[in-house]
C-alpha cells in the first residue's frame, strides 16, 4: 500500500499536502497547528484547549456556531482536538464541498479576532469546565491523565502540566490571552494543510492560493525550553492515589525513545508485545492464567521531542489488593528483561500493528491527519508510507536492546490507584495494631 | 476594510454520485446466509458473523448469558486452548472481536486479503466447534463481575443501566442491562452457556458477511470450504416484553455523593426499528438532539455551559428500544438543566420545526452518507443491520431519498407521537444533597431516591 502523496508551500509559509483518492465522492480537510498545552504560559494551564473551543465561535465571516452549522448542512463531518504538541482541526465532506471547508478554515485562521467577545469566551470556559467535570474529576481514574505527566516530567518541562487545565487557570483566561495566542500561533507558517481524497490537484491548489494566501506570515513562535532528557528516570517514582474507584489500578510508565527515532519502533513493538490484544503477555499472564488482572493494555504517548512515554495500564480482578498488583506486574515486566522476547511475539505484534495501520487508513480523515502529523513533525508527509516497513524492520534483537536498558526498576514512574474503601480498612487495621486494641 | 474580508462563502459545484457498495446475497444448502460486497480499495477484509443469538434470548433469570457466550467463542476450540486461539488468530494479524447486542451476537474479524482463506478457517472452527472450557467460562463470569463492580463509581454506564430498570415494566428484558445483573450473572454457568449455544447457534440463524478486497466467487468458495458442512437445529424465533415500568412522570435520584456533575437521562420506551415512521422520527431526533446544532445541544451547552454536551436518541432495537435525551451538567445546575430538556420536548411537540432546521437535518443525513461507509468495518456492519432487523436489500439504495422526503409536518406529526411528556422518566446520577431540592421545586413528578445498586434509600 503507497498513497500517492504530493507537497507545496504558500509564499506565507503555509505547508500544504494532498493526497487523491477517488473511490468514493469526499474528501477530508486537516489543519495542524504546531502548538499545544506545552506553549503555555504558567498560570494559563489548559489554554490551548479552551482556546481550540473558541475556534468554533465564528469569525468575521462566519457567525457562532455557524462552522459547525454550515459543514453539517453540507453533509460533513468535523471536530478538533488539542494534544501536548499541536492542535488539529479537521472536516471530511462530499467532494463537491472542498471549497466550503477550506474556506471556514481560512477563515478562522486570517480573520478570527473580530469575532471574539467577553460572553462567548464566557460560555466556552464553562463548556471546558464541564469537559473537565465529565472527563477527569467526575470518572473513575479520571486524574491517570493528569498525574502521570506530572510525575514523568520534571516540573518545569512543557509536557509537565495538565492539558485539560486546572478550575482556577481556567477562571483566569482572558480576551487579551486569546489575542496573544492567536497572533502568536495560529499563523500559516506554524500550520500544516492536508487534504486526501477525492478532489483535482489543481483545483485544490488554487482554492487553497486565494484562500489562505492572503493571510499574513507570523512573527515566529517564541522557543520552548529545552526539552531534553536522560534516558531514564534514574528511580522508581512512585504516587499511590486514593480514590472513589472499586478496584486498584496501576499505571507503569518508562521513559522511551522519541516517536519518529529508529528505537522508537522496537519500543512501539515492545508496547504491543506487553499489551496489544488477548495474545499479548500481560493479558497472558496476569488476566488469563493467574486471574490478578481484569483488563491489561500498553501503549506509547508518541511524542516526538524530550522524550516518550510507554505505559502499561493494568486493572486488578476483585480481591487482589493494590500492593499485589503493583508487585505482580513488576514481576512480569522484570520477567521480560530477564528472559527477553522471541521472534514470534514480535512477529504477532507487528502483524497486528500492520493490520490497523492498512485498516485506519480507509479513512480520508485518517489519512489527512497522518499526513499532517508527519509533515508536522519531520517536514515529510511521506512517512506515512515508510510506516509499515519501519514497523516489518524490527527485530527481536531491537526489542530486548530496548527492553533491556529501559524497563529497569531505574527507569519507572506509577499511579496505583487505590479504592477509598480498601485504604480505610487498611488504616483501620493499622490504627487497631497501634493501639494493642 | 481590507479585500481579505469581502472573500464571498464559496457554492458546492455539482454532486458526484455515490452508491452503496453492491452485494450478492445467497443461501448454502445448511441454510447458511452468506453476504459479499467486493470492496477493493485496499488489500483487506472484513468478515461479521451474525447469530441470531443477542441478549434478547437470555433465558429468564439468566440474563447475560448471550454476552457470555459470545465472549467464550474466543476461549477455546475442541483443538486449541484460548491462549493458543488467540496466537493463532493474532499471528494472521487478527483479532477476534465478539460481544452480543440486543438483537445479534457478531464476532468479527479484519484481515489483510492474503491470509483471508486462514483466517475464515480459524473463524469457522471458533463458530462450529467451541469448548466451554469451565475455567475461562468461570474467568468470564468474573470479568463481567468486575464490570458491574467498576460501573457504581462509573456515572454514565449507570446512567444508562438505571434508566432501562426505571423505564420499562419488571420483566421485560429491556429492564436488566444487555449483560445481565450481578445475581442473573452469577447464576451463570458452563451448563447454560453451553445450553445457549446449542439453542441459537445454527447453520440457520447465522449470517456471514464479507466485505473487502475479494470477488464473490472467491467469498462463496471460501466460506462453503469452511462452514458448508456445518449442521445445527432450527432456532425459535425471539419476542421480547417492551412495555413501560409507569406512565406516571417521575424523577429517580441515583446517589452519588458529592459527585461535581449529575448524568441525566430523560425519556421513555421508544418504537421498534421497522416502525412505519422510522425516517421521519429519525429526522425529528436530529433537530432535537441529534446534531451539534440540535436545539437540545445549542441550550444547553452553547446558551447555558451547562455541559460539555447533550444530545438525543432512538436506540432501535427489534422491539420498542428507549428514548432518551443524555447529558452531563454541573450539580448545581441540575433542576434547570431538566427544565429546558422538558421545554424543548414541549415546544418541538407544540410549535414544530423550522425549514432551516428541517434542511440542516435532512441536508446532513443525506449528504453524510457516503462518508458513513469509507471502511469495510463500517459496510459490514450495515449489512448486518439489514439481517438484524429484515430490512429490503434496496434499503441503502432508497435511504437518502427517503430522508429528503420527510416534511416539516412529517416532523411535527413524529414529535406529537413519539415525544410523550407525560410519560418521561427522568434519571440523575448524582448527589442528592443537592440536586434534590430543585428537582422538587420543578414539580415535575414524585421523587424518588436510590443507592448505586437502585435499591430504594431514604
Amino acid at each position: 500500500m503507497r498513497l500517492p502523496i504530493d507537497t507545496f508551500r504558500l509564499p506565507n509559509g503555509l505547508f500544504v499536502t494532498l493526497s487523491e483518492d477517488h473511490t468514493a465522492p469526499l474528501v477530508a480537510v486537516n489543519l495542524w497547528y504546531h502548538v499545544g498545552s506545552a506553549n503555555e504560559r504558567a498560570g494559563r494551564t489548559g489554554f490551548a484547549h479552551l482556546f481550540e473551543h473558541m475556534l468554533f465561535q465564528g469569525s468575521a465571516n462566519v457567525a457562532a456556531n455557524e462552522h459547525f452549522e454550515l459543514v453539517q448542512r453540507a453533509g460533513g463531518t468535523l471536530n478538533g482536538s488539542t494534544w501536548l504538541d499541536r492542535t488539529n482541526y479537521f472536516e471530511t465532506v462530499p467532494s463537491n464541498q472542498l471549497a466550503l471547508a477550506l474556506w471556514l478554515e481560512a477563515d478562522r485562521m486570517g480573520r478570527l479576532l473580530p469575532a471574539m467577545t467577553q460572553q462567548k469566551l464566557d460560555t466556552q470556559r464553562d463548556v471546558v469546565k464541564n469537559e473537565r467535570r465529565w472527563s477527569v474529576d467526575n470518572q473513575p481514574y479520571g486524574t491517570w491523565w493528569e498525574k502521570l505527566p506530572e510525575l514523568a516530567f520534571p516540573p518545569d518541562h512543557p509536557f509537565h502540566h495538565s492539558l485539560i487545565g486546572s478550575m482556577e487557570d481556567l477562571t483566569e483566561a482572558s480576551l487579551e490571552d486569546v489575542a496573544q495566542f492567536f497572533a502568536t500561533y495560529y499563523t500559516p507558517d506554524n500550520a500544516v494543510l492536508s487534504i486526501a481524497g477525492d478532489f483535482e490537484p489543481g483545483d485544490a491548489r488554487r482554492l487553497v492560493e486565494e484562500y489562505f494566501g492572503p493571510i499574513p506570515r507570523g512573527t515566529g513562535r517564541p522557543p520552548l525550553p529545552t526539552m531534553d532528557l536522560p534516558p531514564t528516570f534514574g528511580s522508581w517514582r512512585r504516587e499511590v492515589v486514593t480514590d472513589a474507584v472499586m478496584l486498584p489500578r496501576l499505571y507503569l510508565a518508562f521513559r522511551s525513545p522519541v516517536f519518529g527515532s529508529t528505537e522508537y519502533y522496537a519500543a512501539s513493538v515492545t508496547g504491543a508485545v506487553l499489551g496489544m490484544r488477548r495474545g499479548s503477555r500481560l493479558y497472558r499472564t496476569l488476566v488469563r492464567e493467574r486471574q490478578i488482572a481484569s483488563e491489561a493494555t500498553a501503549f506509547t504517548f508518541d511524542l516526538p521531542k524530550g522524550s516518550d512515554l510507554l505505559v502499561v495500564d493494568v486493572t486488578a480482578r476483585p480481591g487482589v489488593e493494590a500492593d499485589i498488583l503493583e508487585r505482580e506486574v513488576a514481576t512480569e515486566i522484570d520477567a521480560l528483561q530477564a528472559s527477553g522476547v522471541e521472534s514470534a511475539e514480535v512477529e504477532r505484534a507487528v502483524a497486528l500493528i500492520e493490520t490497523d495501520f492498512v485498516t485506519s487508513m480507509q479513512a480520508a480523515g485518517e489519512r489527512a491527519d497522518k499526513l499532517s502529523l508527519f509533515a508536522t513533525y519531520f517536514g515529510d508527509p511521506s512517512l506515512l508510507n515508510e510506516q509499515v516497513d519501519r514497523y516489518r524492520g524490527v527485530t527481536a534483537d531491537q526489542v530486548n536492546a530496548f527492553v533491556r536498558s529501559r524497563l529497569g526498576p531505574d527507569n519507572r514512574v506509577s499511579l496505583l490507584y487505590v479504592p477509598r474503601e480498601e485504604e480505610m480498612e487498611r488504616e483501620e487495621a493499622a490504627n487497631l495494631a497501634a493501639t494493642g486494641v | 476594510m481590507t479585500v481579505a474580508d469581502t472573500v464571498s462563502r464559496p457554492t458546492p459545484g455539482p454532486s458526484r454520485d455515490y452508491r452503496f457498495p453492491a452485494f450478492e446475497r445467497l443461501t448454502l444448502a445448511n441454510e447458511l446466509s452468506l453476504i459479499v460486497a467486493p470492496v477493493s480499495k485496499l488489500p483487506i477484509a472484513t468478515v461479521v458473523v451474525l447469530v441470531d443469538a443477542g441478549a434478547a434470548a437470555d433465558p429468564e433469570g439468566r440474563e447475560g448469558v448471550a454476552l457470555l457466550m459470545a465472549r467464550t467463542l474466543a476461549e477455546g476450540t475442541e483443538r486449541s486452548d484460548g491462549a493458543l486461539l488467540a496466537e493463532r488468530f493474532e499471528r494472521l494479524g487478527t483479532a477476534l472481536d465478539s460481544t452480543a447486542d440486543w438483537d445479534s451476537a457478531t464476532v468479527r474479524i479484519t484481515v489483510t486479503t492474503e491470509r483471508l482463506p486462514a483466517a475464515l478457517t480459524l473463524l469457522a472452527e471458533v463458530i462450529r466447534e467451541p469448548s466451554f472450557p469451565e475455567r475461562e467460562v468461570e474467568r468470564l463470569k468474573q470479568e463481567r463481575l468486575a464490570e458491574l463492580l467498576q460501573q457504581r463509581t462509573e456515572p454514565r454506564g449507570l446512567a444508562d443501566d438505571m434508566f432501562g430498570k426505571f423505564a420499562y415494566a419488571a420483566g421485560s428484558r429491556y429492564a436488566l442491562p444487555d449483560g445481565g445483573t450481578e445475581s442473573t450473572v452469577e447464576s451463570v454457568d458452563r451448563d447454560t452457556v453451553r445450553a445457549f449455544y446449542e439453542a441459537r447457534y445454527s447453520p440457520s440463524s447465522t449470517t456471514i458477511i464479507v466485505v473487502g478486497d475479494v470477488t464473490a466467487d472467491q467469498a462463496r468458495v471460501m466460506v462453503a470450504d469452511a462452514f458448508g458442512s456445518w449442521v445445527g437445529r432450527t432456532v425459535k424465533p425471539i419476542a421480547v416484553v417492551d412495555r413501560p415500568a409507569t406512565t406516571t412522570r417521575m424523577v429517580h435520584v441515583v446517589g452519588k455523593p458529592d459527585a461535581p456533575q449529575s448524568e441525566l437521562r430523560v425519556g421513555h420506551v421508544g418504537v421498534p426499528r421497522l416502525h412505519p415512521e422510522y425516517f421521519s422520527i429519525v429526522v425529528m431526533n436530529a433537530i432535537l438532539g441529534g446534531l451539534f446544532s440540535s436545539r437540545i445541544n445549542l441550550n444547553l451547552r452553547e446558551a447555558h455551559a451547562y455541559t460539555y454536551g447533550a444530545f438525543s436518541s432512538f436506540d432501535w432495537r427489534r422491539a420498542a428500544g428507549p428514548f432518551m435525551v443524555s447529558t452531563a451538567v454541573q450539580s448545581d445546575v441540575t433542576g434547570a438543566a431538566v427544565r429546558e430538556i422538558l421545554l424543548e420536548i414541549d415546544k418541538l411537540r407544540v410549535s414544530g420545526v423550522t425549514d432551516a432546521e428541517l434542511t440542516l437535518a435532512t441536508s446532513y443525513l443525506d449528504g453524510v452518507f457516503p462518508i458513513r461507509f469509507e471502511s469495510t468495518t463500517a459496510i459490514a456492519t450495515a449489512l448486518a443491520s439489514l439481517v438484524s432487523y429484515g430490512l429490503p436489500d434496496d434499503y441503502f439504495d432508497t435511504y437518502r431519498s427517503r430522508i429528503r422526503s420527510v416534511t416539516a409536518d412529517h416532523v411535527l406529526q413524529a414529535a406529537r407521537e413519539h415525544l410523550r411528556p407525560d410519560a418521561l422518566q427522568i434519571v440523575a446520577v448524582g448527589d442528592p444533597a443537592v440536586v434534590r431540592e430543585p428537582l422538587e421545586e420543578l414539580k415535575v413528578g414524585p421523587i424518588l431516591i436510590y443507592d448505586a445498586e437502585g435499591r430504594p434509600a431514604s
